[in-house]
């Protein structure tokens, strides 16, 4: 039997962003929405303790924060002209509204959080705060960014919205293309900041699943957008493996030595099925073929080995169709691990020198292939050049042993 | 809802414009204004002498400070603006790509503070 407040935990996680979005969509007033929802969510938590939960609990907290909204919109009129009266008093819930009669304006409410006209540093901040009803201050730990600056941000961006007139609506057929490729970097985004700050951040700040929870919503909005399901793939294999990337002591495990008996199979398959279904509605590009990268590591599990052709292959196409140095750096990592580290290091050779003189997954892949030749002072040099860059200290720690193996641990 | 698009360029692009250019310009920014006009958006426009030709003035505490020149000495200087009513951003937005000035300039796109 669950509570009453166990009920309104679990609707805030549900249908916050739903209520949110319809309560905005009209005005594209946001901060009104947010207050009128939160003190909904308050009268729901003392009137379902005493009376019992109503039939229909979204409508019940939908009509609440309806009304609250139009008093708000009534006294700040009324405030201009005459005293508030008792008729302004805040009524009685109407009638609860039908389930099946709230439409869901999230896809929307994403579209208008990653609107080119939003400042790209606010984008995901901006969605996990309206859509998952995150506060300001969990956002702000999870973005290593002081509370009242983010708290500002978000501030601003909201006021844009309404002011600028951004409107609650899906963008032209001819936009979709990079409106929808901008919403699903702020996905992406806020599941990639939290990846990399995986060790300092305690476990209750983690948003990781936060972010898996807006690509597995996205995708069921768009299930024929193949990027869409593609990027909900991608985040799915890499959660997977989340637990299996720290070993004892919060060790740094590359993917080639994680235990895979940590991969959690329920997301593994789930993240199959994705890829599947997003390769049958053809066109292939970059979240698509970062999560068949993924795939490729996962199928270890099936065959024992890992088909490092395979994922040299697939880095070819994501080399063509996402020409970042981070693809390329990849790209090199396969063809090491396939056709031996000369191959390799001749692919790392020929990326422009100015991308990787400061671009860390390079110098630790050069310091890789360099030792797996036995170059062991060039090996020790590059070896060096990463572990300055490293910010994560599990993986410095991670650099620091393996560089002890290609010179006297004392010089570094 | 009303948006104000203000034009900004660098106006050394413009220094040694030939009256024929100048003349061909203005027939873009014509068919520009009647695109406006008959998409019945338009409120109002103005072209700019250079920003050489500007004057600044503030009053403080009672006195009046004349000044020479533009507010800020930029590269890039306000050339002229153009007032749209449209029903959002996105509208506005398509309304300042098309403007002429987008292609060398910079438009920059403020939604109006002034009650309906």
């Amino acid at each position: 039997m669950t509570t009453p407040g166990e009920r309104v935990a679990s609707l805030a996680r549900s249908s916050y962003g739903k209520l949110l979005s319809v309560l905005a969509a009209p005005s594209g007033d946001i901060a009104a929405a947010e207050d009128a929802l939160g003190f909904a969510f308050q009268r729901a938590l003392e009137t379902w303790s005493d009376r019992g939960l109503p039939d229909n609990p979204e409508g019940w907290l939908l009509t609440v924060a309806r009304n609250r909204l139009r008093d708000a919109y009534k006294s700040a009129h009324s405030r201009n002209r005459v005293p508030l009266d008792a008729d302004t008093e805040m009524p009685a819930p109407a009638e609860p509204v039908s389930v099946g009669g709230i439409p869901d304006k999230r896809l929307e409410l994403m579209f208008v959080c990653a609107h080119p006209a939003i400042h790209a540093n606010v984008r995901a901040p901006l969605m996990l705060q309206t859509v998952l009803g995150l506060d300001t201050k969990r956002i702000a730990t999870a973005f290593l960014a002081p509370a009242p600056a983010m708290a500002q941000r978000l501030v601003r961006a909201k006021r844009k919205i309404r002011e600028a007139r951004i409107r609650f609506d899906l963008p032209e057929r001819s936009e979709m293309p990079g409106r929808l490729d901008a919403v699903l970097e702020a996905v992406y985004g806020a599941y990639a900041i939290d990846w990399d700050n995986a060790d300092g951040v305690p476990a209750v700040d983690d948003l990781s699943g936060e972010a898996v929870y807006l690509a597995d919503l996205l995708a069921g909005l768009m299930p024929r957008e193949p990027e869409v399901l593609g990027l909900a793939a991608l985040l799915s294999f890499s959660a997977a493996r989340r637990d299996s990337r720290t070993g004892p002591g919060g060790a740094y495990v590359p993917l080639a030595d994680q235990d895979m008996a940590r991969w959690d199979a329920r997301k593994l398959a789930y993240a199959e099925g994705l890829l599947q279904q997003a390769s049958r509605t053809g066109g292939i590009a970059r979240f698509q073929l970062e999560a068949a990268i993924q795939a490729v590591h996962c199928d270890r599990r099936r065959t024992g080995q890992t088909d490092w052709p395979a994922v040299a292959h697939l880095y070819e196409g994501l080399v063509q169709v996402d020409p970042t140095v981070g693809a390329a750096v990849g790209r090199a990592t396969a063809i090491g691990m396939a056709y031996g580290a000369r191959a390799g290091l001749q692919i790392l050779d020929g990326i422009d020198p100015a991308l990787v003189s400061g671009f860390q997954p390079a110098w630790a892949t050069r310091a890789h292939l360099l030792r797996a030749l036995d170059r062991r002072p060039e090996a020790a040099d590059a070896y060096r050049r990463a572990i300055a860059l490293t910010v994560n200290a599990a993986h410095r720690d991670y650099l620091v042993r393996q560089a002890a193996t290609v010179t006297d641990a004392a010089e570094i | 809802m009303r948006y104000t698009l203000f034009l900004y360029n660098n106006e050394a692009d413009f220094a040694d414009a030939s009256p024929d250019q100048i003349q061909q310009e203005m027939a873009v920014y014509g068919a520009y204004i009647d695109a406006l006009k008959q998409a019945g958006v338009f409120v109002d426009t103005d072209w700019l002498q250079p920003s050489a030709t500007a004057t600044t003035i503030s009053l403080r505490d009672g006195s009046r400070r004349v000044q020479d020149g533009p507010y800020a000495e930029t590269k890039e200087q306000l050339g002229g603006y153009f007032v749209i009513d449209v029903p959002d951003l996105d509208a506005a937005l398509v309304w300042a790509e098309k403007c002429p000035s987008a292609k060398y300039g910079i438009v920059e796109v403020r939604p109006s503070a002034m009650p309906a």
